[in-house]
């Protein structure tokens, strides 16, 4: 079996590699700490994909599942955590196709929109207005924000700006050219705005947008 | 620059991904664009909001359950 070797001339290598070595040689233990390092980042990115928190728990396990078992396979030209992303998305769509009982799922479903390329709401945000909400509160406007962003836009926004992969990664992930996906990102980030706005605008008056005021873009 | 133009190069001015020369002219048309300002702000922040707000939480019951029926799957060699 070949051992990943870091490219010369590159920094020191990434700790990851030392893990994978040693659940290469059989050690258990230090796939568990890799298993704990990137359970939240998993977990996060099949709930984004399948919006639905019991496929993303299986998601979890089946995506952790399959990188050990297919951890020889991994060559190390890219870093651990963006080949288990990869597996994870993989899985995430296969957890769709399943519950659409076989219906075609891809990545590049529902992003004919023209929605949202040129900015309409061009009212200034109250400064910090994240704090006109509770903590609950806003995590709801911000994922029902971002459940109503096309599949297509939303793998590429939490990839490259939750999750801070690069363009580079975020595409290799996708299986999609790097321009596809500066476009999607540049589209996402806009509709996200955009929508964002309804809640965070400067307001006339000072009482903030409820939720049940949002209306439905689908 | 038109707007247009300016929205074309939005995501690379936030990322940082712009030559000095085309920085400046960016910000040359912000000077006299308030809503291309208003834009970029309010992408900018769209962006830290969604980085600094963990929205689907992993309770720890939960991530220790799904943990343990990993770490014994894969002991089992899956």
């Amino acid at each position: 079996m070949a051992t990943i070797q870091p490219i010369a001339g590159e920094l020191e290598p990434h700790p990851d590699v030392a893990l994978v070595e040693r659940v290469r040689a059989g050690d258990v233990s230090a796939y568990d700490t890799l298993v704990r390092k990137y359970d939240r980042q998993v977990f996060r990115i099949a709930q984004h994909i399948t919006q639905n928190r019991e496929d993303a728990e299986d998601v979890m396990q089946d995506a952790f599942l399959k990188a050990y078992q297919k951890i020889d396979q991994f060559q190390g030209n890219s870093k651990f955590y963006t080949w288990l992303v990869r597996i994870a998305v993989n899985e995430s769509l296969m957890r769709l196709r399943k519950r659409r009982t076989g219906k075609m799922v891809s990545i590049d479903e529902d992003i004919e929109t023209d929605e949202g390329n040129v900015p309409r709401d061009l009212a200034d945000w109250a400064p910090d207005p994240e704090q006109n909400y509770g903590q609950a509160e806003l995590a709801e406007i911000l994922r029902k924000t971002i459940q109503g962003l096309p599949q297509g836009f939303r793998i590429v926004f939490v990839l490259r700006d939750v999750e801070g992969l690069s363009t580079e990664e975020t595409a290799e992930t996708l299986g999609l050219s790097i321009p596809a996906v500066k476009s999607r990102l540049l589209r996402a980030r806009l509709q996200l705005r955009e929508r964002l706005s309804r809640y965070f605008r400067k307001k006339k008056r000072t009482r903030p947008a409820k939720l049940g005021e949002t209306r439905n873009d689908k | 620059m038109t707007c247009s133009e300016f929205l074309a190069l939005l995501d690379d001015l936030i990322d940082d991904s712009v030559s000095a020369e085309t920085r400046s002219e960016l910000q040359q048309h912000l000077r006299g664009c308030g809503h291309c300002e208003v834009t970029l702000n309010t992408t900018r922040k769209t962006i830290e909001i969604y980085r600094s707000h963990e929205i689907y939480d992993l309770p720890s019951d939960l991530r220790e359950r799904l943990h343990a029926a990993i770490m014994a799957r894969c002991k089992k060699g899956c």
